[in-house]
């Protein structure tokens, strides 16, 4: 493992299985009766966000209590950030708080590289979503949830075909999910209309199309992405009708699936715009179950990079 | 001694009938304190302590005619120098199905050295639940304790220099049972 978790193009198959193994292992915490292991003791992580999120925050914040560390959450609402201090004053102050981990969830894309490679702070940085590029800690809970229904919990994705439908153009949530599902061996296929994928798509690894029926019938999973309405400063698609007939998952198209397929989405969702209420609650959904395993997955990784000694920058272990 | 020595100066302390022998007095030594076998559970630290908690499982099936259930305890997120090396893998955890509360726990591991796996075993089973009792059954004492703990149930004792190493290999895991050390007896702080 790199010392920090910044793209999930950090992972290799090695990394990415062991991140996914640990939390397999970690996973069992959830039924015992002291949901506590003592690893990161006299350790500080440091939620850092800048933008709003609720699960993934909490997730963390889950995490990280779980193996003991300390939390300190940060927010930009109600800080010095909104009486102007630049992210380098943020990450000093932390630095001198004694932070072991940064968390940290930007609006801007490569905020977290920047926090990391400035030599402004000691600790590690685990991207937690920047802007449209990535979120890799969310492509790992992701995959983690599909090696579970699909793979028998073990090995890698080999051979297995996954459709991700909608705004892939502001989707970090996409691109990590290409990124690590290639790593493991998973046949992508990005489904949105032409407006809503990024330009150099082609050079990702994985294929496209706009039509989402074409892909129902082989997909071991689908994953639905959010309408992302908030960064939307332009008209991607005439109405909301049309988009959600035309790439929205209701119960025809879920019918269409095979029976073993699983439905997923990164939350938090629009029912009824890109996926239909009968369909995110059927069961064959794993909405839930994908922020009960951001846990275990978040508990790996923080251990993964703060459980051992601590290793000079870039090195591997 | 009568230890076979090879060229490589790593010898044979336990052989495989030796160490089948052990196991076998070990399971009766168990069976004996606790009176039978209704409440045991044996629980084995990976990767080789699970396949003795395994045979001495066995061993007191054949012996009592009764079930034991067998689990593993990885202890890796409990040990005192996780921070001296990079972050390690994990290992298997299995607690059997009918848990540890009130039962007597029996923690096998192959070799028993510093006592520092033990400490953290211990740690380990507290947050799992409350047995009524805890013992430790190990294949080799091979000395050199750190810590105030010791073995109820000792396969031998192997007197050894903290300069040499002591290989346990099971034939689940390592395709032959034996106990070897290798090193010099008398190279004390190389």
């Amino acid at each position: 493992m790199k010392r920090h978790l910044l793209s999930a193009a950090d992972l290799d198959r090695d990394d990415a299985l062991l991140v996914l193994d640990t939390a397999a292992e970690l996973a069992q915490l959830t039924d015992r009766a002291v949901k506590k292991l003592p690893t990161l003791r006299g350790r500080t992580v440091v939620n850092l966000f800048f933008e709003d999120s609720t699960r993934t925050r909490i997730s963390f914040e889950a995490a990280a209590k779980r193996l003991s560390a300390d939390v300190i959450n940060f927010s930009a609402k109600g800080s010095s950030v909104s009486k102007g201090e630049s992210l380098k004053d943020t990450a000093l102050t932390l630095e001198a708080m004694g932070a072991d981990a940064v968390v940290i969830r930007h609006h801007a894309s490569g905020a977290p590289h920047r926090l990391a490679h400035s030599g402004w702070i000691q600790g590690s940085v685990v991207n937690a979503g920047d802007g449209t590029h990535e979120h890799p800690t969310q492509s790992l809970l992701d995959a983690f949830t599909m090696r579970r229904h699909l793979a028998g919990g073990k090995g890698d994705l080999e051979g297995r075909k996954i459709t991700i439908v909608g705004d892939v153009l502001h989707s970090r949530v996409a691109r990590s999910n290409v990124l690590l599902l290639a790593t493991l061996g998973a046949e992508v296929t990005l489904v949105a209309p032409p407006t809503l994928l990024p330009v150099g798509v082609e050079t990702w690894p994985c294929a496209t199309s706009y039509d989402f029926d074409a892909h129902l019938k082989d997909a071991d999973a689908v994953m639905m992405l959010r309408v992302q309405r908030e960064r939307m400063n332009a008209a991607f698609f005439p109405s909301a009708r049309e988009y959600s007939r035309r790439y929205g998952l209701d119960a025809r198209r879920m019918a269409q699936m095979p029976d073993h397929a699983i439905v997923m989405h990164p939350g938090p969702m629009n029912r009824g715009m890109e996926i239909a209420a009968e369909v995110a609650d059927a069961p064959r959904s794993v909405i839930v179950e994908q922020v009960a395993n951001g846990v275990s997955v978040r508990m790996a990784v923080l251990y993964l990079l703060l459980g051992g000694a601590t290793l000079g920058d870039g090195t591997e272990a | 001694m009568s230890a076979a020595r090879t060229p490589d100066d790593t010898r044979t302390v336990l052989d495989a009938a030796e160490i089948t022998r052990a196991l076998t007095r070990v399971a009766h030594e168990i069976v004996e304190r606790a009176k039978g076998a209704d409440d045991l559970v044996l629980l084995g630290i990976p990767t080789r302590g699970v396949f003795l908690a395994q045979r001495v499982a066995e061993r007191i099936r054949a012996i009592e005619d009764r079930e034991v259930p067998v689990g593993a305890l990885d202890i890796t997120m409990y040990r005192d120098d996780l921070r001296r090396a990079p972050a390690r893998a994990l290992l298997p955890t299995e607690i059997p199905p009918g848990g540890i509360d009130d039962k007597v726990v029996v923690l096998v591991d192959d070799v028993l050295y510093s006592g520092r796996t033990i400490r953290a075993a211990l740690d380990a089973i507290n947050d799992i639940g409350r047995p009524r009792a805890v013992q430790l059954a190990v294949l080799v004492d091979r000395g050199h304790r750190e810590l105030p703990i010791r073995a109820d149930y000792v396969g031998k004792n192997i007197p050894t220099s903290k300069s040499e190493k002591v290989h346990v290999l099971v034939a689940e895991h390592d395709g032959e049972d034996a106990v070897r050390i290798s090193g010099h007896a008398n190279g004390e702080d190389q």
